[in-house]
């Protein structure tokens, strides 16, 4: 042993016979590396919908239907804290202040996806809007779409969570497990800063 | 039950039935097996679509010929392509790397076997999906069988109104599950070499087969998902009615181009870079020296990965983009000659005063250098906008990226097969069927592929089924095709030697090469454990140092 292994670790004195060997944890590499691959998919569809922006040859157009969701982006984005919080909870105690914050994080998220669901509903009904009306209307819902499926999913997994919670099963052994997921929800509310801008700020 | 029959036939306890031996493949999460599944079903495809090539150069080998009709042509170099980049090359590169990364780092399997399992599965389904379209593809509309719009399915030939029936959809939907399992594959071979290696095996101690299939692994994750998104946007198209590559509705044929090239040239060196890997390791062994400038290696490596991802338009010069835009790809396109020639140089470097040793596997690694050497000048050619609207979509390109592929890529994995056959089977391959196969694919390799390039300077464009006689290819195809049957017998020369050698080959033992890293210190081939006790390393050649207590590496490095 000439050195002492580098890394995140410190550094252990010479005489120490078996230095100290810590490798990062693999469910969070493996997570940040899915976030990447997720990220660069995010890319090429934020990148269809400003190649597209005012291409469309038929109406409507962005800035006469699109309402900005400040409310639900709020809910969303408090997620993000009441997750971080509740994993924090969960590193101490556990258990009630864990369950509630975790929660408090699956209502938020919901409310979110019931903000979508609105407002959907208002563009296809009220103005016409489909997937195959015109660019506008296919960049927005898939991208829209796309960043909503992954909400979707998060609550699935947030909820499957919350049940075994329930049922007793998420002690602080399994808090890195759900560290990597909050990781997940965290990557999600992040795409939607960049959806949000994308499509209610640049885009109108 | 089972124990009944047992007691009754105790002679077969030992020896498992078909049965079971298919259950416990089907169901396994073993790295080393895995990893064969996927250098199986490779091979595989590889013949198959070796035949698809082996179809369109008897339909080539004379003008006018009418072997196959135009339709049968466009879907079998459609298939060719697709098959050998997705079901060929992909799966058999995460093979090796399966097989050998874990080996490699000293930790008994991957970091997450069960994804593992499931990323060969998605990869296998969507191989036989590709080739279920020959029966399934006509679809409700009877129109079309396989897919027949190209490798790279320029919009708007995938419109409903152009294409028809499902055979695009198999393509579509084939690309984007394989593409789905080499993302979990490139994430668990990134988790596993961060995570699992054992102790002493610093970043900088690693194999350089590691480093290097590090780096193919980030590469994957932001170099496959466009591709990912991409046919997303396609089925979009095709089936919710959406206006992504309709240019009826104002969508645009070239950002599909432009989607699809984000993908396409970082996956050149996603296919390139586990070869770089494989020279690194074979070339030392066989100069009996440790490589030649390991950091730069890793340092040129990973300056490849970042610059292989700003070139992707050198393929789109012909489409009439601005002068910016086309001095910007020309120069990226050849900086990322430097680092490559840097990693050229330092395997000369390796070889240079050592004690070569002419084993087959060493010969296909020399034949490597050379060829890949000349495919990357023809690169440099190509870069250059003026040259590339002359030579685009000719046979020139195709020589070209065939000298890549074929002399570079498929050149490096004969050269792995030949090495760590001895680790997976225990058994050695024919040092003389190796000879034998090695002499006759070079051969038959030089004479397909060099005189395409003539063909494409003459003027021939690729992707015709035919051509008029007297405009100076008669001669050219008719070679070209002589040299695909050549390469065909080599193809069946290795294949020979695989099955022979399995039975009959000489006995290996743990080390038959007095090799340096990790996975030759394991029996051969390697218990299900990998390793009865993790070993702890100190340099970069851990079995050097077992060999040489008296001189380690770990006291100069």
């Amino acid at each position: 042993m000439t050195a002492a292994p580098a890394l995140s670790i410190p550094v252990t004195p010479a005489s120490d016979p078996s230095p100290a060997w810590r490798l990062p944890d693999r469910g969070k590499v493996g997570m940040m590396c899915f976030i990447i691959a997720e990220s660069a998919i995010f890319t090429i569809f934020v990148v269809a919908y400003l190649f597209y922006l005012g291409k469309s040859l038929t109406g409507p157009t962005p800035r006469d239907v699109l309402e900005t969701p400040i409310f639900y982006t709020v809910c969303l984005l408090s997620s993000s804290v009441t997750i971080h919080l509740a994993v924090k909870r969960l590193t101490r105690d556990g258990s009630l202040s864990f369950l509630l914050l975790w929660l408090l994080t699956i209502v938020l998220g919901g409310l979110f996806m019931y903000g979508t669901a609105q407002e959907w509903r208002r563009l296809i009904y009220e103005h016409g809007l489909t997937i195959s009306t015109n660019l506008f209307g296919t960049t927005y819902y898939s991208l829209v779409g796309l960043h909503a499926f992954h909400v979707t999913v998060g609550l699935v997994m947030l909820t499957v969570v919350l049940l075994l919670g329930l049922a007793g099963r998420i002690r602080v052994a399994q808090s890195a497990r759900v560290d990597v997921l909050s990781m997940y929800w965290h990557f999600v509310d992040v795409v939607w800063v960049v959806v949000f801008t994308v499509v209610y700020v640049i885009g109108r | 039950m089972a124990s009944d029959a047992m007691a009754i036939h105790g002679a077969q306890i030992d020896r498992p039935t078909w049965g079971e031996t298919l259950h416990v493949w089907v169901t396994t999460v073993d790295h080393k097996r895995i990893g064969l599944l996927y250098i199986l079903y490779a091979l595989l495809f590889l013949v198959i679509a070796g035949i698809e090539a082996l179809v369109m150069r008897i339909q080539l080998l004379s003008a006018h010929n009418d072997f196959v009709s135009p339709q049968v042509f466009n879907q079998m170099f459609t298939m060719h392509g697709t098959t050998m980049i997705f079901f060929v090359a992909m799966p058999i590169l995460f093979g090796f790397g399966n097989y050998l990364v874990p080996l490699m780092i000293g930790a008994r399997d991957m970091a997450f076997p069960r994804l593992n399992a499931f990323s060969f599965w998605l990869s296998a389904v969507s191989g036989f999906v590709l080739y279920f379209s020959f029966l399934g593809g006509s679809g409700l509309y009877g129109a079309g069988s396989a897919p027949d719009v190209g490798w790279w399915a320029y919009a708007p030939l995938t419109a409903r109104a152009f294409s028809p029936g499902s055979s695009s959809d198999y393509w579509t939907i084939a690309v984007l599950v394989s593409g789905l399992g080499s993302v979990a594959t490139a994430v668990n071979l990134i988790a596993t070499i961060l995570c699992m290696r054992c102790p002493g095996m610093t970043l900088g101690r690693m194999p350089l087969l590691t480093w290097l299939y590090l780096t193919m692994s980030l590469m994957v994750l932001i170099g496959l998902t466009p591709l990912s998104a991409a046919q997303l946007m396609l089925l979009a198209d095709r089936y919710l009615g959406a206006h992504f590559f309709d240019t009826q509705a104002g969508g645009s044929a070239t950002l599909w181009m432009h989607f699809f090239w984000i993908f396409g040239h970082p996956e050149v060196y996603i296919l390139i870079i586990p070869c770089f890997a494989f020279m690194s390791e074979i070339i030392p062994v066989f100069s009996r020296k440790p490589i030649f400038g390991y950091p730069v290696m890793v340092g040129a490596t990973v300056c490849i990965a970042f610059v292989s991802m700003s070139v992707w338009a050198h393929h789109m010069f012909t489409i009439g983009m601005n002068s910016y835009a086309n001095t910007f790809f020309m120069i990226t396109t050849m900086a990322v000659g430097v680092p490559t020639g840097i990693k050229i140089f330092n395997w000369l470097g390796t070889m240079w005063g050592g004690r070569i040793q002419f084993k087959t596997p060493m010969l296909f690694a020399i034949a490597f250098l050379f060829q890949f050497l000349i495919a990357g000048l023809t690169g440099i050619m190509m870069a250059a906008a003026p040259f590339d609207w002359q030579l685009s979509l000719s046979y020139f390109v195709v020589a070209h990226f065939h000298y890549v592929i074929v002399g570079g890529i498929l050149f490096a994995l004969f050269a792995a097969f030949y090495y760590w056959y001895p680790k997976v089977t225990g058994r050695m391959l024919s040092e003389r069927l190796g000879q034998l196969h090695f002499w006759l694919f070079v051969l038959g390799f030089h004479i397909t592929f060099d005189p395409m390039h003539f063909a494409g300077l003459l003027g021939m464009p690729r992707r015709i089924y035919t051509y008029e006689p007297g405009r100076g290819w008669d001669a050219i195809n008719l070679i070209v095709s002589i040299g695909a049957l050549i390469q065909a017998v080599a193809i069946l020369v290795f294949v020979v030697n695989l099955i022979l050698s399995y039975w009959k080959g000489a006995r290996a033992g743990k080390d038959p090469w007095d090799a340096w890293t990790l996975e030759w210190s394991v029996s051969s081939p390697p218990p299900a454990y990998n390793f009865a006790s993790i070993p702890t390393v100190a340099s970069r050649r851990p079995l050097w140092d077992e060999k040489h207590p008296d001189d380690p590496d770990s006291r100069y490095e």
